[in-house]
């Protein structure tokens, strides 16, 4: 397995007032493909701080985050916007499914974005994959929690990316639905796509390869957690 | 094109919203389609009404030259006379190409539709007809003599009056009754609703011998006509208008009345932008989430940019569409209101909506969009994926 992503002394500082948050504070890892690891902290330990960076969506402050052998911590907007079309796939604990449009229509969203043409094919194949056949024409806000999140799957997964990052991807879900997710996750796992999943569920996170405890912006070996 | 199809789905996602923007823009369309087919309107019935009374010239008796005019282009009562002898001393000129005398009255007439009303009578003699060979005959022919008792009728007064050739009719007031011998077809003017009789019966049944109202001129070369005016000032009991003078007159009295229309036009236009911007700038402030995610997904500034563009766009152009089609509908009442209004209304129709001016509205709407929606579109385009992401956590 290659290595995917790396991060080497990674740092996010801010100013508040006087005081410099440390909201970041020289962390390193890397996450090959298909790898899914999940990153657990409690509450300001860095976790989302970590995940904008890791998705191109934020700038370090220092340190460097190698994607795919490039190191985008100077990179500018416009490449940071290639990268993540290219690259990564989102997923959200909210889904942020666009109301107005369909299931398929949604699916096909970030190829509008990539100047790519539509594959019907693909989409179906997509759709197939994450348990939405026959649902191509049905507004999103029609669908159930969980199958909405399989919309945001499908989204994440057409410009064919190699880092899907979920934050709280099952949050919102029952237990059933988001079992059916994490089997899900382990499938296209196998396929090579690695995954990097932040969350306060630590049942969540003991179904992936790897956790990785943050608090106060470091990586520590484990965190307690009734710190959750 | 994809963009546009989710631009115009947005849309629908709050309909009564949209609509009522969409609204606002017609009206502000509406009021300027009309405003300019008025414009144009008006002064193609002008020339046409002006053109077609056939002379360059209009002599008549020492008064307010445009309220002469006026109601020569119009008829109503208050006529000032003048002796025929002016008529026999000017048309010995030799620059004169064609030259009529006309005598008009009006007589009200209590048993006209609608409850009453004035009807028009004009003394002519058939050098009317030299001056207007448009106006021929619907049925009928010219009159017997000079001094008959006969009538020709114009093609409105006609149906009004309901009468044809061979008919009589009754001058109310004069215990008079004449014969149709003609009917005019219609022309388009204000002659449509005249009856026209003999010079001399005019003068005879009205009780006005030897007089007239006017005398219409037209001359061999156009380029005499300033010195011919100027020669005839020194006529006393005269005055001499240029038709030329009085479309220049009427269109100045109008322009009054069209910087006002415009102003509102221009206040309803505003009114419509700031309209579009506050919508969709609540709609971009209600998605920046979802702009987020857009971006977060691969969408460019470029993308989002165009996308809210868009959607500017399609409430400008649906605005523009739908205002030039109530401006169409709605044109007959307010050609109605316009003319009740209006101290002088030309005949016709007096707001004239073409293609031409209908490209030009759509145009004008797609810029009125394009403008509109630069800021929104600027500042959903600007802004960062993990704030708009964040802002409604």
């Amino acid at each position: 397995m290659r290595t995917l992503i790396e991060v080497q002394n990674l740092k996010k500082h801010y100013q508040r007032g006087t005081e410099t948050v440390k909201a970041l504070d020289g962390i390193d890892f890397a996450i090959k493909s298909g790898e899914v690891v999940s990153v657990v902290g409690p509450s300001g330990s860095g976790k989302t701080t970590l995940m904008n960076l890791i998705s191109c969506l934020d700038v370090a402050s220092a340190g460097n985050l190698f994607i795919n052998g490039q190191n985008v911590t100077k990179f500018k907007e416009k490449q940071l916007i290639k990268i993540r079309r290219e690259n990564i796939g989102f997923i959200f604990q909210k889904f942020y499914l666009i109301p107005s449009l369909t299931v398929k229509e949604n699916i096909e969203l970030p190829l509008i974005f990539a100047k790519k043409d539509f594959d019907e094919k693909k989409t179906q194949t997509v759709m197939a994959t994450v348990g939405l056949q026959q649902k191509d024409d049905i507004r999103v806000n029609m669908l159930s929690g969980g199958d909405k999140q399989r919309v945001a799957i499908a989204r994440a997964l057409m410009n064919d990316p190699q880092l899907l990052i979920a934050d709280e991807p099952t949050g919102k879900l029952e237990t059933q639905v988001r079992d059916s997710i994490l089997l899900l996750f382990e499938e296209l796992s196998r396929k090579g796509l690695a995954i990097f999943i932040a969350t306060h569920d630590l049942d969540l996170a003991e179904k992936t390869h790897r956790i990785i405890h943050l608090q106060d912006g470091r990586i520590i070996p484990k965190v307690e957690s009734s710190l959750y | 094109m994809r963009l546009l199809k989710i631009a115009y789905k947005n849309l629908k996602r709050k309909k009564i919203r949209s609509l009522l923007t969409i609204g606002g823009v017609s009206v502000a369309v509406a009021v300027l389609v009309s405003l300019l087919g008025f414009n144009s309107g008006y002064q193609l019935a002008l020339n046409n009404d002006v053109d077609k009374m056939g002379y360059q010239v209009l002599v008549t008796a020492k008064g307010c030259p445009y309220e002469a005019a006026t109601l020569m282009l119009k008829g109503g009562g208050g006529m000032r006379y003048m002796e025929e002898n002016v008529y026999n001393r000017i048309v010995q000129d030799e620059r004169i190409d064609q030259i009529t005398p006309q005598l008009m009255t009006t007589v009200y007439n209590a048993g006209k539709e609608g409850g009453g009303g004035f009807t028009m009578y004009m003394g002519i003699l058939d050098s009317y007809l030299v001056l207007k060979p448009w106006s021929k005959f619907e049925s009928g022919s010219w009159f017997s003599s000079e001094d008959a008792d006969e009538v020709i009728i114009g093609y409105e007064a006609a149906e009004l009056e309901q009468r044809e050739v061979g008919d009589m009719i009754f001058i109310p007031g004069k215990e008079q009754i004449l014969k149709v011998v003609g009917i005019f077809e219609r022309t388009g003017t204000q002659d449509d609703g005249v009856i026209f009789m003999p010079l001399k019966s005019t003068q005879r049944i009205f009780e006005l011998p030897n007089q007239i109202t006017g005398i219409g001129i037209k001359l061999k070369k156009l380029s005499d006509l300033m010195q011919f005016e100027e020669d005839l000032y020194d006529e006393a009991s005269i005055q001499v208008i240029s038709m030329a003078q009085v479309k220049g007159t009427i269109m100045g009295l109008i322009s009054s009345a069209q910087i006002l229309v415009t102003s509102v036009a221009i206040i309803a236009i505003f009114v419509a932008i700031v309209g579009v911007i506050n919508t969709i700038l609540m709609s971009v402030f209600e998605r920046t989430q979802e702009i987020g995610v857009m971006k977060a997904i691969g969408a460019s500034n470029l993308d989002i940019f165009q996308l809210i563009w868009y959607e500017t766009i399609f409430i400008c152009l649906i605005g523009g569409v739908l205002g030039s089609v109530m401006a169409v509908l709605a044109g007959n009442l307010v050609e109605y209101f316009v003319k009740a209004l209006l101290p002088y209304a030309p005949a016709g129709k007096l707001i004239y909506i073409d293609a031409k001016l209908i490209l030009s509205t759509q145009i004008g709407a797609v810029v009125l969009g394009l403008i509109s929606g630069v800021y929104p579109a600027f500042r959903a385009a600007n802004m960062r994926p993990i704030e708009a992401i964040r802002s409604g956590e």
